[in-house]
């Protein structure tokens, strides 16, 4: 038993050196974003509700696989009604809010996002009970040479507002069944160089997005420019009979990239996609 | 202690001279390039990692490719000066990215016009806050942004540039490697400087569409040079066949990815299993494998 501590201990001040330079710095979580969003509010840290899903390191930075799995079923006496996505480092860290309904199915989600730095990203699951559940993981964004924003800006202009639905063959009836969401736009995060006048640019990016199934809500969500160009999302939808999934999304113009003070509002999107019975 | 002073100095010494004395070689007459090494720009190399150099004409020096960081372009500048007296009038931006442009900041002076494919100055705007973000903390390099200079002249499609006896064609590619690459071709040498067109050994990377590229090299593929310089990697004197690897690369991460697509895959899970025959074939593929993956998925997703 003593050898056993004693393993464990040595165990531990090997790896203790590890652990302190994985534990890299929250305080933009601390001091500024819970200030913001959640103000006076308990969050409890725990895996249990939702897990967040990302590569420890990401090669693309402007195309960040994100993946946040729910660990309990959507009903109608206890269900995940938000999750809320921060990447902490971000000049803009929120990213998105997505709504979920008991006919959501499956409050699972997964998007492309884009991570500057180093940092935590970490979501927030909000229940219908009001009841906060924190998941987070590290992200290290390397490659300097791929700025955080499309590789080909004027293909993705040109198609701009197209979306297509994709869905997972196994389409039955009273079962959460999957959707991907691909929507064409450059989201834009606001090109501001000085000297480089010529091309100060507005942000211009997708803020919210709706989609539901014969009328009713599956996924509602206000979204930010941390979400990667050409925004893909994953999501599940209870399929009745057959029906309409539909997705509808709106754009906006705002004057800086860090701030959401002085927008103007853009066009509308809408795309429909018919399930057979 | 005293030997140990003397030997510190004589260290010191000896890394000033080396940042300056910047090996250059002659590819063909007239046209000298300094071969980076095949490195992930960090801290150490400061982004000096590309292949830099210039050409010499009767009456003036273009340059092509500045360098990865400023002391990398004096560094350049003194190399040429050893060359020759003519004085630089052009420098080319084959391209946005830093080991490109750094150096550009030792050449800005009167007399000396900046040239660069039409996109190129918005891909300075669009990325300039972010690479001198990533200047400092990925290369320590303390860069401003006068240090992003944009071109004076845009090539929209061709352009010919006369450096005395010596006439340089200039051409704005489609969206391939970047959104902004910029050929030039030396008719009296037969001389083609395709810079990040191709990668030698060095992974390609994938930063504007690999349908493009792919179009790129089929198109360049037909066409006859005598010396071909390539961005990273040692240069090409039996084109085409220099293009195989990059071609066979950038292929196989079309047909897989191609495959993954139609069956419903997802990005992360191609990440994990394109292109992995190939990778005992390159150097850096660890560092940049994964991205060219989601860069290309993103862009098939939409054809």
């Amino acid at each position: 038993m003593n050898i056993y501590l004693q393993k464990i201990t040595l165990l531990l001040l090997l790896i203790s050196p590890l652990l302190v330079s994985a534990a890299i710095d929250e305080s933009s979580w601390k001091n500024a974003i819970k200030k913001q969003y959640y103000a006076g509010k308990t969050i409890q840290e725990s895996n249990d509700i939702i897990e967040i899903k990302a590569p420890y390191r990401a090669e693309a930075p402007a195309l960040v696989p994100l993946k946040i799995i729910s660990k309990i079923a959507q009903t109608k006496n206890r269900y995940i009604k938000k999750i809320v996505v921060f990447v902490d480092k971000n000049p803009f860290p929120f990213v998105g809010e997505f709504e979920f309904t008991p006919e959501s199915g499956k409050a699972d989600l997964a998007m492309r996002i884009r991570v500057n730095t180093y940092s935590y990203v970490r979501a927030i699951a909000e229940m219908n009970d009001g009841k906060l559940y924190m998941s987070k993981k590290i992200v290290k964004a390397s490659g300097g040479c791929s700025a955080p924003l499309g590789a080909d800006l004027d293909a993705a202009m040109k198609r701009l507002g197209q979306m297509k639905f994709k869905l997972g063959n196994a389409v039955k009836e009273g079962k959460p069944a999957m959707a991907q969401l691909l929507i064409s736009h450059p989201n834009i995060t606001g090109m501001q160089m000085d000297q480089v006048t010529r091309f100060i640019k507005k942000s211009h990016f997708v803020d919210q997005l709706k989609v539901t199934f014969d009328d009713k809500p599956v996924l509602t969500a206000k979204i930010d420019i941390a979400i990667s160009s050409d925004p893909n999302f994953r999501f599940y939808f209870m399929p009745k009979k057959g029906g309409v999934l539909k997705a509808e999304f709106t754009d906006v113009f705002c004057e800086t990239p860090t701030s959401r003070d002085v927008c103007t509002k853009g066009k509308s999107y809408s795309s429909s996609y018919m399930i057979k019975p | 202690m005293k030997n140990q002073c003397c030997l510190f100095f004589v260290l010191a010494f000896h890394g000033l001279i080396a940042q300056s004395e910047m090996t250059v070689s002659e590819v063909a007459p007239g046209i000298y390039v300094h071969f980076g090494q095949h490195q992930l720009p960090d801290k150490v190399n400061h982004g000096a990692v590309a292949n830099i150099g210039f050409i010499v004409g009767d009456t003036c020096v273009a340059v092509i490719d500045s360098g990865g960081n400023p002391d990398q372009g004096y560094a350049l500048k003194a190399a040429i000066k050893r060359i020759t007296d003519k004085p630089v009038c052009y420098v080319i931006n084959t391209h946005v990215h830093p080991d490109h442009i750094y150096g550009n900041i030792a050449f800005k002076e009167k007399g000396v016009k900046f040239i660069g494919h039409k996109k190129l100055a918005r891909a300075m705007s669009a990325r300039g806050n972010y690479y001198i973000a990533k200047a400092a903390e990925q290369l320590d390099l303390k860069l401003t942004a006068a240090h992003i200079i944009p071109p004076d002249r845009l090539v929209k499609n061709h352009l010919a540039i006369d450096l005395g006896g010596r006439r340089l064609i200039l051409t704005a590619q489609p969206t391939a490697h970047s959104d902004n690459d910029l050929t030039v071709f030396d008719k009296k040498t037969d001389t083609l400087w395709l810079s990040d067109l191709l990668f030698l050994d060095h992974l390609p990377v994938i930063d504007g569409s690999l349908k493009g590229w792919l179009e790129v090299m089929q198109k360049l593929q037909k066409q006859k040079f005598t010396t071909v310089i390539p961005g990273h990697g040692a240069v090409v004197t039996d084109w085409p066949n220099g293009l195989t690897a990059q071609k066979t690369y950038l292929q196989v991460l079309l047909t897989e990815i191609r495959e993954m697509i139609v069956k419903g895959r997802f990005l992360e899970e191609a990440i994990e299993q394109v292109g992995y025959s190939e990778k005992d074939k390159w150097q850096l593929f660890d560092q940049f494998h994964k991205r060219n993956v989601t860069t290309a998925f993103a862009e098939l997703e939409w054809e």
